[in-house]
């Protein structure tokens, strides 16, 4: 007999993962949440993913779905009211464009910020800031990347709040409202969310997070 | 004709490309499956068109759909427009489950196979063969799907339909991937270890709307090669 319900494989500090929860959440799809212990993976994780063995992995009567925006595109097919992606195709292939920029560009520069000191952090820190400029062209005067309404980008830049807590944490100055206003005003409606922001860890214990695993890799301007 | 291959302005199709590209050759592959009509305008990459540099302004790369006046970058981002654009002849199934499927494939190919295949055709050394390790794990995980998604009846992963999404994304192996080995110095293609896949590269490479397009591999050889060249030589002199 197929496993019903809905099934998310995550941890509290991922953004991909948070993704996921977004999207159920927008739905109001219920779902079994499995937190994961990535030092100490549980059976079931490999069992579900077992190219990967990475989080998040959605179960869906039993079928496992990998990969945030993969998952993400199941659940906006399978659950059709509350669209995460837009109706037209045209602003469908934006999103998505804009989508694996943030995970191909942004994502890898974010992560080589919190390791690199010095000279070359500067350099990492410019290379963010350009592509933040790049994100803001595409936002404009909307509300947000999805329009009125939170959508697909939106969900997609949730890594931009990890960056945010992790310059706080560390003492950087990446994103402010003085460079990037555009960026800056839609950081807070996206944190004012009543589903997003249900989404997002916990400020203190994410601060301590960063603290912890990157603080003494920060050198002191 | 396919409805929505239309000739005035308003439906005008536009791909720019490269002639050695297997990122425009998809797209093509794409259009073709769906027997949309396309003006192709064949980019000099040392001297880049201000049509892509416009159009492209993030990446400047090829290929660039442009349809309507508006331009759809990266491949594979393009092919889900066309699939969504033009509905007769689907390259994604309908099913939600089987497109997730699909689109997780087409993820796997690119990140194990197809990006550390380029880096391995412009890497030496140590570097070289950290990827080509990669490369060959990856092929057995494809073998592996191979094994499971294909049998005499089934010859393609998109299935009952025919060729779909996952068969075009990888299609570029059948062409490519031996330039790359010849040109790199490497092996990741075996027939013995890999007989449903090499089956799968057989049967691809005689669709009809693919074969012409599978330009001669000499010349593929000789380009690829220079690129080769420049790059290590780049590398040599910093």
């Amino acid at each position: 007999m197929a496993e019903e319900g809905v099934k998310l494989f995550g941890t509290w500090a991922s953004p991909f993962s948070r993704r996921i929860e977004v999207a159920l959440k927008l739905k109001g799809v219920e779902y079994e949440y499995i937190e994961e212990n990535l030092t100490n993976k549980s059976p079931a994780l490999l069992n579900y993913n077992p190219v990967h063995k990475q989080i998040p992995v959605l179960v869906h009567n039993g079928k496992p779905v990998a990969e945030s925006f993969v998952i993400m595109e199941y659940i906006d097919e399978t659950w059709k009211h509350n669209p995460i992606l837009p109706a037209d195709p045209y602003e469908r292939a934006m999103a998505r464009f804009w989508a694996k920029y943030i995970d191909e560009k942004f994502w890898p520069a974010a992560k080589k910020v919190l390791v690199t000191k010095g000279e070359e952090q500067k350099g990492v820190i410019d290379e963010i800031q350009q592509q933040m400029k790049n994100l803001e062209g595409e936002l404009k005067e909307k509300k947000f990347f999805g329009g009125e309404s939170f959508g697909f980008l939106d969900i997609a830049a949730n890594i931009i709040i990890w960056l945010v807590v992790a310059q706080e944490a560390l003492g950087m100055e990446i994103l402010n409202e003085e460079k990037l206003p555009i960026l800056h005003g839609w950081l807070q409606r996206l944190l004012n969310d009543a589903v997003f922001k249900e989404c997002v860890p916990p400020k203190e214990r994410h601060l301590d997070f960063f603290k912890v695993k990157f603080g003494s890799s920060i050198a002191s301007k | 004709m396919a409805s929505g291959s239309v000739a005035n302005q308003e439906g005008k199709v536009m791909l720019l490309g490269f002639w050695c590209s297997p990122f425009v050759k998809r797209v093509e592959w794409a259009l073709k499956f769906k027997g949309v009509e396309y003006d192709y305008v064949e980019e000099d990459l040392t001297n880049k068109s201000t049509l892509l540099l416009t159009s492209n302004p993030i990446h400047k790369k090829v290929p660039v759909l442009i349809h309507n006046g508006n331009p759809i970058v990266e491949s594979l981002v393009i092919i889900e427009y066309i699939d969504e654009t033009w509905k007769q002849n689907p390259i994604l199934p309908q099913d939600p489950y089987e497109r997730a499927m699909a689109r997780f494939w087409a993820n796997f190919i690119e990140q194990k196979v197809t990006e550390p295949a380029r880096d391995a055709l412009l890497s030496q050394g140590e570097q070289q063969e950290k990827k080509v390790k990669e490369i060959k794990e990856a092929m057995e995980v494809v073998e592996g799907e191979a094994k499971a998604k294909l049998n005499d009846k089934t010859i393609f992963f998109g299935g009952e339909n025919g060729v779909g999404y996952v068969d075009i994304v990888l299609g570029w192996t059948c062409n490519w991937m031996e330039t790359v080995e010849e040109v790199g110095g490497f092996k990741v293609l075996d027939p013995e270890s890999q007989p449903q896949f090499h089956k799968w590269m057989a049967n691809f490479r005689e669709v009809p709307f693919i074969k012409p397009t599978l330009g001669p591999k000499e010349k593929l050889v000789e380009y690829f090669r220079m690129v080769r060249q420049a790059c290590l030589g780049l590398v040599a002199n910093k």
